[in-house]
């Protein structure tokens, strides 16, 4: 069944778009948008490490992301600069730094637009196993650390007063951003990563009243965004990336008409 | 010496430092099981950072805290819920721990806010909001109430039955209540100590102590002072050998 290369990527992004609705959610929440950007651009590195040490690219891509997150804390720690800049000055430099790299690997033949954007074809069988094994294991970290994480979204003092722990949980679940763009990147390619976390939430958030049910319609966006977006990929021949981006964008729209329809009812 | 088996926080001469400037320092203070200890003090006298030194939320501090629980409700002084969090009430109240159905009603009518169960935390009224923030902060029965002035923008009456309410949850839960406040008249009813802050512990002892004491005065102007022992007196009371004052009624 997993010889068609197009069901190889719809199972892919099937998985991919189960984890990404209740992490994007949170990304949307705590404003991680450009947190996540810069995750994805240091992806570059790790997959351009990936091909240089002969390892395997998820991996390469969560070790490198990660690293790039600690710095990233660390950076803010120790210096002034304001919190954009830096994550300007990290996703930009790792961006370059890997492209660089990738002009000394000329041994290598590198399909630079199926990384940036994403490419169906190059989903193998062993990528499937990563991203539903990688993606059950986040969802099951995640739903470990829910209540902290949540509890110190909506106020910070608060989960840290009555005892919850919350710097804890946000060591964590920057582990499972890293972790998340490193299962995805095949499917919608290290420029839109960001993308398919926020557009569905962003989605989700214009049809709901409360965050259950916020998740729940962000992981059906995705879901939708996903199908629509594969399956017009294979009819008019585009990248999977933009696709599946462009399919979120239109149901995105389409969830503000309904922001439109119950204001009008409320009047 | 022994432990005190009732004491919940121990402040021993606490301090906290924000851009080389110290917001508090010198600060020493306990709360027991079932009294209310009351921080009161102009603004920026470091009532909110005593608070937060107290529950453990500043951590890089100058002196020692020793608490004794981990059932801790927190009623902060600001709270801003963003659009963004589609959040219900009932969602809030069981943010920090898991409540039944049924506390999370009972916690809801004592402040008087059960009809606004699934109304959207954005769209309530300063005061309502303060009354959902009472509420879930005394529905998980903690040990230690932490309320940083928990009446703000209610309506007078709500005012009294609210501070009335505190009392009462302090007899009733045996909990005890950090609670900082500004308004002299009614936190003193309740009240079993009051320390008074300006940067420092400015005086401290029973609400009619505090009231007598010449930094106090200074502090609030004389007739802060009168409306203290004018309080006091509208009570019948009596003192103790220890000092404390109990109420007759």
């Amino acid at each position: 069944m997993f010889d068609d290369f197009f069901i190889r990527a719809l199972f892919a992004g099937i998985g991919v778009a189960i984890v990404t609705g209740p992490l994007g959610c949170f990304v949307v929440w705590r404003r991680l948008s450009y947190f996540g950007d810069t995750l994805a651009h240091s992806a570059l590195l790790g997959v351009t490490m990936a091909y240089s040490l002969e390892f395997n690219i998820a991996l390469s891509v969560f070790i490198i992301s990660s690293v790039i997150a600690l710095i990233l804390i660390q950076l803010q720690r120790k210096t002034n600069l304001p919190g954009d800049a830096l994550l300007g000055l990290l996703a930009h430099s790792s961006l370059a730094v890997g492209l660089v790299v990738i002009g000394f690997l000329t041994f290598i033949r590198f399909d630079i637009m199926g990384l940036l954007f994403g490419d169906i074809l190059a989903v193998t069988v062993n990528d499937l196993y990563f991203i539903w094994g990688g993606g059950a294991l986040i969802l099951f970290v995640l739903k470990l650390i829910w209540k902290p994480l949540f509890a110190s979204t909506v106020n910070y003092e608060l989960a840290e007063a009555e005892g919850l722990n919350p710097d804890r949980a946000k060591a964590i679940f920057t582990i499972l951003m890293a972790a998340i763009i490193a299962i995805s990147i095949k499917m919608v390619g290290l420029l839109l990563i960001t993308g398919m976390l926020i557009i569905p939430a962003a989605m989700a958030r214009n049809i709901s009243d409360n965050p259950q049910k916020m998740v729940l319609f962000s992981i059906i966006g995705g879901l939708l965004s996903v199908i629509i977006g594969l399956f017009s990929s294979l009819e008019f021949n585009t990248a999977s990336g933009p696709s599946i981006i462009t399919a979120s964008l239109v149901l995105f729209i389409l969830s503000l008409l309904k922001i439109k329809q119950s204001i009008q009812l409320k009047n | 010496m022994s432990l005190d088996k009732n004491t919940l926080v121990k402040l021993k001469n606490v301090g906290f430092r924000q851009n080389d400037k110290w917001l508090v320092r010198g600060v020493s203070l306990e709360v027991k099981k079932g009294k209310i200890v009351t921080l009161i003090g102009p603004n920026g006298s470091g009532k909110s950072t005593t608070a937060k030194i107290a529950l453990g939320i500043y951590k890089k501090i100058e002196g020692e805290v020793e608490k004794y629980t981990i059932k801790v409700g927190y009623v902060p002084q600001k709270v801003s819920i963003d659009w963004t969090l589609p959040l219900r009430v009932s969602d809030f109240m069981v943010l920090t721990e898991n409540l039944k159905d049924e506390a999370i009603n009972e916690a809801l009518s004592l402040t008087g806010v059960i009809h606004l169960k699934n109304k959207n935390l954005g769209n309530l009224s300063g005061g309502e909001f303060q009354r959902v923030l009472l509420a879930r902060a005394i529905s998980k029965k903690p040990e230690l109430l932490v309320l940083d002035e928990p009446v703000q923008g209610v309506d007078f009456t709500g005012e009294i039955a609210l501070y009335e309410l505190i009392k009462k949850i302090s007899d009733d839960l045996k909990c005890g209540i950090l609670l900082i406040s500004h308004d002299l008249h009614t936190v003193m009813s309740a009240t079993d100590h009051v320390v008074c802050l300006n940067g420092h512990v400015c005086c401290s002892g029973s609400p009619l102590d505090v009231a007598k004491n010449n930094e106090y005065k200074a502090l609030f102007g004389e007739q802060a002072s009168q409306i203290l022992s004018v309080y006091e007196h509208k009570h019948d009371h009596v003192h103790s050998n220890d000092g404390d004052i109990k109420q007759n009624n």
